[in-house]
């Protein structure tokens, strides 16, 4: 089990459903308002959005659905903005190899998994297969 | 036998006091609504609605699914639907059948058995309608909304011609797969329908570049060049030009600019314009 990242005091944690397209844009949006608060560089922001976009649609698409828990975090006092994405799909079995730029075992362009990890800068990928995966995401303000 | 009487009961309750009963409706009504809707509108509205009822309770018509309440139930369904479109809750949707059982409660007070039976018997009659007045307002709602969903996506796809030979479709929003068949389906027809030869995507608008929005951008590209047109897709901006480098999109050989200005002096370039500044009016 990943440990669950410490929960900043001020702003609240917000968990969100993930099972239709619409929910990967409220993803997004909430990623957005989130990242705002947490004061990020707009570049950094917008590396964080992308970053939940990518992970929210393969909870969608690949997990079958599942749920996202997001809020502010806070480590050495410095803040920082999370998102846990978790699924109770069929999981990965080659972890490393769903983390190849450019393989996919959909459609896409199999960059989503392995650039959204570039995007941030703490990505915990917690996965077996027939249990589901957990998928959690840090940026940290500058 | 048991019907009739049942019927002249009902009847004997709403027109007992007719006139009165029908203005302490109204007043009721318009107290709930607060005045949002013109008095004389409402008057109109409900006196339909109540003659329509009695006549319907008169033909012996006992249940709100009844044959014989067609009538009622059309003016509720041109209710409900004005409602819903003037923006109206629920609660008040469906205050005005529900009003008239509260109108009814004082003549129960000195009742007789029979009367109570009778008030019992509308009131289920009057729950049902109420029942149906709300599913129809949330149809209506459900129609509106419906109905935005799509005029939004027309209105968030525009092309436009910028020149000659050159369009333009500016992105706004969020890409989907549903947006994505929008913009492409006209982006091609544009195409023919101009007879351009260049095409610009500004994606000023679009908020954050993702894996699946770049896939279908690539896809609406090459689309776009199997019919023989140079796409440009420009506003680009810093941030989002970050995000595609770290997720390690290739735009390949697609031309990209940071802004429109910049790919509509491409596209005119390409298609042989030239722009002069005229020398007296250089500043």
């Amino acid at each position: 089990m990943t440990t669950p990242p410490p929960w900043a005091a001020e702003g609240g944690q917000q968990t969100h459903a993930i099972a239709k397209n619409d929910d990967v844009v409220r993803a997004r949006q909430l990623a957005r308002t989130l990242a705002q608060e947490s004061k990020l560089s707009l570049v950094d922001q917008t590396k964080f959005i992308t970053a939940a976009s990518e992970l929210a649609r393969n909870t969608m698409v690949y997990g079958g659905g599942g749920e996202l828990r997001a809020g502010l975090v806070r480590r050495n006092g410095r803040l920082g903005v999370a998102a846990v994405f978790d699924d109770t799909g069929p999981g990965i079995a080659d972890v490393d190899l769903a983390m190849t730029d450019g393989w996919t075992s959909g459609l896409g362009l199999g960059l989503g998994l392995s650039g959204a990890r570039r995007l941030v800068d703490e990505f915990l990928l917690d996965t077996e297969p027939g249990r589901g995966t957990t998928v959690t995401i840090i940026k940290w303000a500058r | 036998m048991a019907k009739q009487e049942s019927v002249s009961g009902l009847v004997g309750l709403l027109e007992a006091d007719g006139e009165a009963l029908a203005d302490e409706w109204v007043a009721l009504v318009a107290g709930a609504l607060g005045g949002r809707i013109s008095r004389a509108e409402l008057v109109r509205e409900l006196r339909e609605l109540y003659s329509a009822l009695l006549e319907a309770i008169r033909s012996g018509a006992d249940d709100a699914h009844a044959e014989g309440m067609s009538e009622v139930r059309a003016l509720l369904t041109e209710l409900s639907r004005s409602r819903a479109r003037q923006g109206f809750t629920p609660s008040e949707t469906a205050v005005s059948v529900l009003a008239l059982k509260r109108v009814l409660e004082p003549g129960l007070r000195e009742g007789a058995a029979e009367k109570t039976q009778a008030y019992l018997q509308l009131s289920r009659v009057l729950d049902d309608l109420a029942l149906f007045t709300i599913e129809t307002y949330t149809h209506t709602r459900e129609d509106i909304i419906s109905a935005q969903a799509d005029q939004l996506m027309e209105l968030s796809t525009p092309v436009v011609k910028l020149w000659d030979g050159v369009i333009a479709v500016p992105l706004v929003g969020t890409l989907d797969s549903a947006r994505t068949q929008v913009v492409m389906e006209k982006l091609l027809q544009a195409l023919v329908d101009t007879g351009s030869e260049q095409a610009i995507i500004d994606i000023t608008g679009v908020a954050a570049v993702d894996t699946q929005v770049a896939q279908h951008l690539l896809k609406t590209i090459v689309a776009a060049r199997l019919m023989g047109a140079e796409c440009t897709v420009s506003g680009i901006r810093p941030q989002i030009a970050q995000t595609i480098v770290a997720l390690g999109i290739e735009f390949g050989d697609i031309v990209t600019k940071a802004t429109l200005a910049d790919a509509l002096q491409l596209a005119l370039m390409k298609s042989g314009v030239e722009l002069v500044a005229q020398q007296g009016l250089q500043r």
